[in-house]
């Protein structure tokens, strides 16, 4: 008992440190400093008035709200004679594992960097500067010479270091045991199995209504569907996030989809907010950086040619060259098994003084980055809107798809399945089926990530997407005839497969 | 609440193991750790911290000091705590713990000895050990100053003079002058912990190739 209350008060004693740097913290102190002109608020009683206030203006609700999305990425307390690398990961061979990752990494793009000749960054000249920010709302339309920039790594590259992952101190045995045989993955980490599963995703059980299934059109709206919009637009008057991640495990009405998602991630655009992307976007305008062909490249490869996507071009520029150069997600890194990539002023080699991280954001985009963005160009039209939810959405999920951590996430689910379909799946999951599934399907499956504020998920539908695809893959003999079969998943319905595979199949 | 490390002397593990040890197939289940106090006198143990190493369970058992010429029995203090909640899994397999007073089965006043029996069921792990092993015992309290009486036994004053009309009660004033420097004082002395956003070193980002370090 003692000892969790010495946590609760450490973590509270954390958050109040972490909100008092925040836009809320000035906000709430002008709130109060104008209150004390109102005709209740008493001298004597001066903290409970001013506390009545922020209750019913609604400023009660916001801290709530802040308060709710701290407690949502903030990792467990730790133990005091932990180091900061345990609270990062605790296990010490994954910790290695990734740094080795890391620097294959690192030494890719410094040869990257020598052979072509071009600096990691540079200064670019004035006439550059104005030639760019005339463009700035059309640089897709720019058809700059991409044939030497390759990719960093790929998500096979990446499969391929999970896949060698060893615990040095597992034993393999002499005899190579039929798991072995089965497994890819070769890390003993704790998963849900399907009774945990059924209980942790409660809401999306056979009895309670789905935005995804209950909404099709054989089904008439006044079952489900007008209910549950109303019920969202409660939630939306009531501004309150905890309801809201509650409501979204059922899926959200298009409609409410884009102001639901910003009331969970805490996004509201504020002008701070939006003079601060005008900001990243001054950097974007002043330094060039390598990984903005990296970017560049990806895009044109990746989104561009995608049916739905090609036409949000310009936005995915807009959001991820400005990505790079953003500092405050450097904070990150506290609690990801990751660390940034560091470097020195030229010249000055081993001054601290002179280290900074590169890129500013201490993220080298990987060939299929830019999909992270791409679905959420559909909800949001403004671009600083749509910056700041790609910023969230990516310190809270999207970071957790390409690093090795024993975080119980996605791919060790995959041990379940077994070998081969992993190599194909993988690639699925750490898009979280970006680009893979229909956009109305993607979304429906986003909203649940929120709901959850867990990629779970993504390793449950790919499971699902091979129970559904069992009887074809049974015929098949080969790895390529496999992909044939689990290639197209455009036409695929996501919240049955689910629903199937937790609540309906028999175990 | 303060603490003192205690130096102690871990000896090295030994496994117990039916038969012999260098032909039986299997690896040892259980691991003894014997931890004693060579210089220090028997001292009342506060906490236990250790990094663990793949260990599944931990029984502690403490021998104390007695006052008669009674000798030191064993007494299990901890029994079978659980450090992880899965043994074939690696969930709590490299933990920091920690392990109080409070959490003991008995008294913990004169230690003189622990013995660590660790034990690790599963046959998946090559080792298990616990490292970094610190023991605790309380820090010494601050020191009690003695008050003069007449500070901590205030004489009650008189009662005061009746009360001015119109004027508001001194003590009441006095009570929200206290309230308002309190709230100044606080708003003083916190400052916000603004980010700042700035990657470049004076202007400059050029950079040399990334460092491997």
């Amino acid at each position: 008992m003692l000892q969790e209350e010495s946590d609760l008060s450490l973590i509270i004693a954390q958050i109040v440190q972490k909100l008092k740097g925040s836009n809320l913290y000035a906000q709430l102190e002008r709130q109060a400093w104008a209150s004390l002109q109102r005709p209740e608020i008493k001298l004597e009683s001066l903290k409970e008035d001013i506390k009545e206030f922020f209750k019913i203006s609604g400023w009660e609700k916001k801290l709530q709200n802040a308060v709710y999305s701290e407690l949502s990425v903030f990792p467990l307390p730790s133990h005091p004679a932990a180091p900061p690398e345990h609270l990062k990961e605790p296990l010490v061979y994954m910790r290695k594992a990734q740094g080795s990752w890391e620097k294959r990494i690192l030494k890719s793009l410094n040869s990257m960097c020598t052979e072509l000749s071009i600096p990691l960054a540079r200064k670019r000249p004035v006439g550059e500067q104005k030639e760019l920010l005339n463009k700035w709302n059309e640089m897709g339309t720019d058809e700059p010479d991409l044939s030497l920039f390759r990719p960093v790594y790929a998500p096979k590259d990446f499969l391929e270091v999970l896949i060698n992952l060893r615990n040095p101190n597992y034993e393999n045995g002499d005899s190579l045991s039929f798991r072995t045989h089965l497994g890819l993955i070769q890390v003993p980490l704790k998963v849900k199995d399907i009774p945990e599963l059924k209980e942790f995703f409660v809401e999306l059980g056979l009895t309670t209504g789905q935005l995804g299934i209950d909404d099709s059109t054989q089904v008439p709206p006044e079952l489900f569907e007008n209910e549950h919009v109303r019920i969202g637009q409660k939630v939306l008057a009531e501004q309150d996030s905890a309801a809201a991640q509650q409501y979204i495990r059922q899926g959200s009405p298009t409609a409410l989809r884009a102001e639901l998602w910003a009331l969970i991630l805490n996004i509201s655009s504020q002008p701070e907010d939006i003079l601060y992307y005008e900001q990243l976007k001054t950097n974007v305008i002043q330094h060039d950086l390598l990984v903005d062909s990296l970017i560049y490249k990806d895009v044109k490869l990746t989104a561009s040619n995608d049916d739905y996507y090609f036409v949000f071009e310009d936005y995915l520029y807009q959001v991820l060259l400005c990505f790079s150069r953003d500092t405050s997600v450097l904070g990150h890194f506290a609690y990801s098994s990751a660390s940034p990539p560091k470097s020195y002023i030229r010249g000055k080699l081993g001054l601290e003084e002179y280290a900074v991280f590169y890129p500013p954001n201490g993220v080298i985009p990987f060939h299929g980055f830019s999909m992270y963005v791409a679905p959420l160009c559909f909800l949001y039209h403004e671009p600083s809107k749509l910056y700041q939810i790609f910023r969230e959405m990516y310190v809270r999920f999207f970071f957790r798809l390409h690093s090795i951590s024993s975080h119980p996430s996605l791919f060790y689910h995959l041990r379940e399945i077994g070998a081969q379909p992993l190599r194909i799946s993988f690639k699925w999951m750490v898009r979280a089926f970006s680009g893979y599934l229909a956009t109305d399907q993607l979304l429906l499956l986003w909203d649940r990530i929120l709901g959850y504020n867990s990629l779970e998920i993504l390793a449950v539908l790919a499971a699902a997407v091979f129970a559904f695809r069992a009887v074809n893959l049974m015929e098949v003999t080969s790895l390529a005839a496999a992909e044939a079969v689990l290639a197209d998943l455009s036409t695929l319905k996501v919240m049955p497969l689910l629903q199937i595979f937790l609540f309906a199949t028999v175990t | 609440m303060s603490r003192v490390s205690v130096p102690c002397h871990v000896k090295g593990t030994v496994a117990l193991q039916v038969g012999d040890v260098r032909t039986s197939q299997g690896r040892p289940g259980v691991l003894v750790i014997d931890v004693t106090f060579p210089s220090v006198a028997p001292f009342e143990l506060q906490e236990i911290t250790f990094k663990n190493y793949y260990t599944a369970f931990l029984t502690i058992r403490v021998r104390q000091h007695t006052s008669t010429h009674t000798p030191a029995k064993w007494v299990t203090c901890l029994r079978d705590y659980c450090l992880m909640p899965d043994p074939h899994s690696e969930e709590g397999a490299q933990e920091y713990v920690s392990l109080f007073k409070h959490q003991m089965l008995c008294d913990m006043a004169r230690v003189l000895e622990l013995r660590l029996i660790l034990r690790q069921p599963s046959p998946l792990w090559l080792s298990f050990t616990v490292e970094e092993l610190q023991i605790y015992q309380q820090g010494p309290k601050s020191p009690s100053m003695t008050f003069p009486k007449w500070l901590s036994h205030p004489v009650p004053c008189e009662q005061s003079a009746p009360l001015l009309e119109g004027l508001p009660e001194p003590s009441r004033v006095s009570s929200e002058v206290q309230q308002m420097w309190a709230l100044t004082e606080m708003i003083r002395a916190s400052h916000a912990s603004t980010r700042i956003g700035r990657f470049d070193v004076d202007g400059c980002y050029d950079l040399n190739l990334l460092s491997y370090t």
